[in-house]
C-alpha cells in the first residue's frame, strides 16, 4: 500500500523552543582529521534585511569521503567522533556560522566523484516547506566537473561557491534578487 | 555502488509552493529564480543517526519539566512514522514545541497578552521505536492571534521536527486538533489544495491512549517520502 508524505508546514518564528538544545556549531572535535575549515554566512530576504528566525542545517562526509550513516556503504573509513551533522539558527544580523572539516569526494550519478559539498536545508518563518542548496569550496579543481554543479546554469554557479579567505569561508545565503542563491527542487 | 534508489518525488497538490502569498511572510522571502532538479546522490539518501545518548525518556514528558504541573488540559501525543511505502522508519528524532494552555510560546518575540506558565516550556523530544512508534505527554495548546490579515488567530497546534534515514526525508510539519474551527481560516493549514492531505494534519482523538481520569489522547501519524520501488534485479 503507498501513503502520501505529510504535508510540510512552516517552522514558525518560535522555532528555538524547539531546536536551541541541539545547537551544533562546531562538528569536528580536535581528534578529527582533515582540513579545518570555518564557514560565516547570513541569510537576507528580499529587501536584503537579515533574515533573524532561520535554522541552517548541514550534512557532510568526512574528510575521507564517508557519510556516518548505515546507507553508505562505502570502503573509506568512518571518523567515531564526527557525524557530519550541524544547525545553526540565525542571529538578529542573519548570521549563522560552523567549524568543521572539508568534506571528502563522495560517489554521484554515473560512477563519477563529487566535488566536495555540504547539503544544506533551510528552515524558516515565511517558508511552507525547507529550502535544499549546496555548498562548495572555493578553488577546488573537482568543483569544474561536479555533476551536480553541472545542472546549475553557469552564471548561477557562483551562488553556491563559498568566498572568503581560506581561514574563515564567507557564503551567504540570499533569498531573491540579484545574487539569489540556487536552490534545488529535491 | 554505482545505483541507487531515489526517494519519491512529491505527489501532485500535497506539498506546499514556496510562494503563497495569504501567507504574508513568504512573499519576501520565496525564491524567485527556478529550481534545479536535484538528482538523489549519496549526500541527499543519508542521514545523521541520533541516539539514546542525547534523548533520555523523560524528554517525551513536556508536564515534568518544572517543579509544579503546567495549566491546561494534559493530553497523551502518540503516533507512528511510516514511509510511503508503509514501512515503519524507527529511530527517527522528533523534536516538539508548543503554545502553552494560554496560546502564548515561551520565547522572546512572542507579544500576545496572555500569560506565560512558569511550569511550561513547551518542549519535548522522542526517538521513534522499531515499529515507528512514538508518545508525548504535553498539554493541549491554546489558540492565539497572530498579525497576517485583520483578526488572524492560529488554529491550536503543535509544531514536529522529524530526521528519517536520508536528509531528503527531513520534515517540519504541524499537528492539528479534530474540529478546530479556525482551520478552514488558516493559510498554513489551508497551503495545499488536496483535501486529504490536509485532513492528514489533523490528529484524532484516540480512546485507547485515552489514560483514565489523567489525560486523553491523541494519534498523529506521520508520513516521511519513500524510496521509489526497488529495481526488479534487485530482488532475490
Amino acid at each position: 500500500m503507498s501513503l502520501r508524505t505529510s504535508t510540510s508546514q512552516t517552522i514558525g518564528p518560535y522555532l528555538r523552543i524547539g531546536l536551541e538544545w541541539m545547537v551544533i556549531e562546531d562538528l569536528a572535535p580536535a581528534a578529527v582529521a582533515g582540513e579545518r575549515v570555518r564557514i560565516e554566512g547570513r541569510v537576507l530576504d528580499g529587501d536584503g534585511k537579515p533574515v533573524n528566525d532561520a535554522a541552517v542545517e548541514i550534512w557532510q562526509a568526512n574528510s575521507h569521503g564517508r557519510y556516518a550513516s548505515p546507507d553508505d556503504s562505502g570502503s573509506a573509513p568512518l571518523e567515531p567522533a564526527f557525524r557530519g551533522y550541524g544547525r545553526s539558527l540565525t542571529d538578529d544580523r542573519g548570521a549563522f556560522r560552523f567549524r568543521t572539516i572539508k568534506p571528502g569526494r563522495v560517489p554521484g550519478p554515473a560512477g563519477k566523484l563529487q566535488a566536495p559539498h555540504l547539503l544544506v536545508t533551510i528552515f524558516m518563518r515565511g517558508l511552507l516547506k525547507q529550502l535544499v542548496t549546496r555548498m562548495y569550496f572555493p578553488g577546488d579543481s573537482a568543483n569544474a566537473d561536479d555533476p551536480v554543479l553541472a545542472l546549475v546554469p553557469p552564471a548561477r554557479r557562483g551562488t553556491l561557491v563559498a568566498g572568503g579567505s581560506a581561514d574563515v569561508l564567507q557564503w551567504n545565503i540570499v533569498l531573491q534578487g540579484k545574487d539569489e542563491t540556487v536552490f534545488f527542487d529535491f | 555502488m554505482t545505483k541507487l534508489t531515489p526517494y519519491r518525488r512529491p505527489y501532485w497538490n500535497t506539498q506546499p509552493e514556496y510562494l503563497f502569498p495569504k501567507y504574508a511572510s513568504t512573499v519576501k522571502r520565496a525564491p524567485t529564480q527556478p529550481l534545479v532538479v536535484l538528482p538523489h546522490t549519496l549526500s541527499e539518501v543519508t542521514a545523521p543517526v541520533f541516539g539514546t545518548d542525547e534523548v533520555k525518556p523523560g524528554d517525551s514528558d513536556l508536564t515534568r519539566q518544572h517543579k509544579g504541573e503546567p495549566l491546561g488540559e494534559r493530553i497523551v501525543v502518540s503516533g507512528r512514522v511510516l514511509d510511503e511505502n508503509s514501512k515503519p522508519v524507527p529511530n527517527v528524532l522528533i523534536e516538539i514545541w508548543q503554545a502553552n494552555a494560554a496560546g502564548r510560546y515561551n520565547h522572546r518575540v512572542d507579544q500576545h497578552d496572555a500569560p506565560i506558565d512558569p511550569n511550561f516550556t513547551g518542549a519535548g523530544r522522542a526517538l521513534t521505536d522499531a515499529e515507528g512508534r512514538y508518545r508525548f505527554m504535553t498539554i493541549r495548546p491554546g489558540e492565539y492571534p497572530w498579525r497576517n490579515h485583520y483578526n488572524a488567530w492560529r488554529p491550536a497546534h503543535i509544531h514536529f521536527s522529524l530526521f528519517g534515514r536520508a536528509f531528503m526525508q527531513r520534515l517540519i510539519t504541524q499537528m492539528y486538533f479534530p474540529g478546530d474551527p479556525l482551520l478552514d481560516y488558516d493559510p498554513m493549514f489551508t497551503c495545499v489544495a488536496d483535501e486529504k492531505a490536509r485532513r492528514r494534519l489533523i490528529s484524532e482523538f484516540d480512546w485507547e491512549t485515552t489514560l483514565p481520569e489523567y489525560a486523553l489522547g491523541y494519534r498523529f501519524d506521520i508520513v516521511l517520502r519513500g524510496r521509489d520501488e526497488t529495481p526488479m534485479e534487485n530482488r532475490r
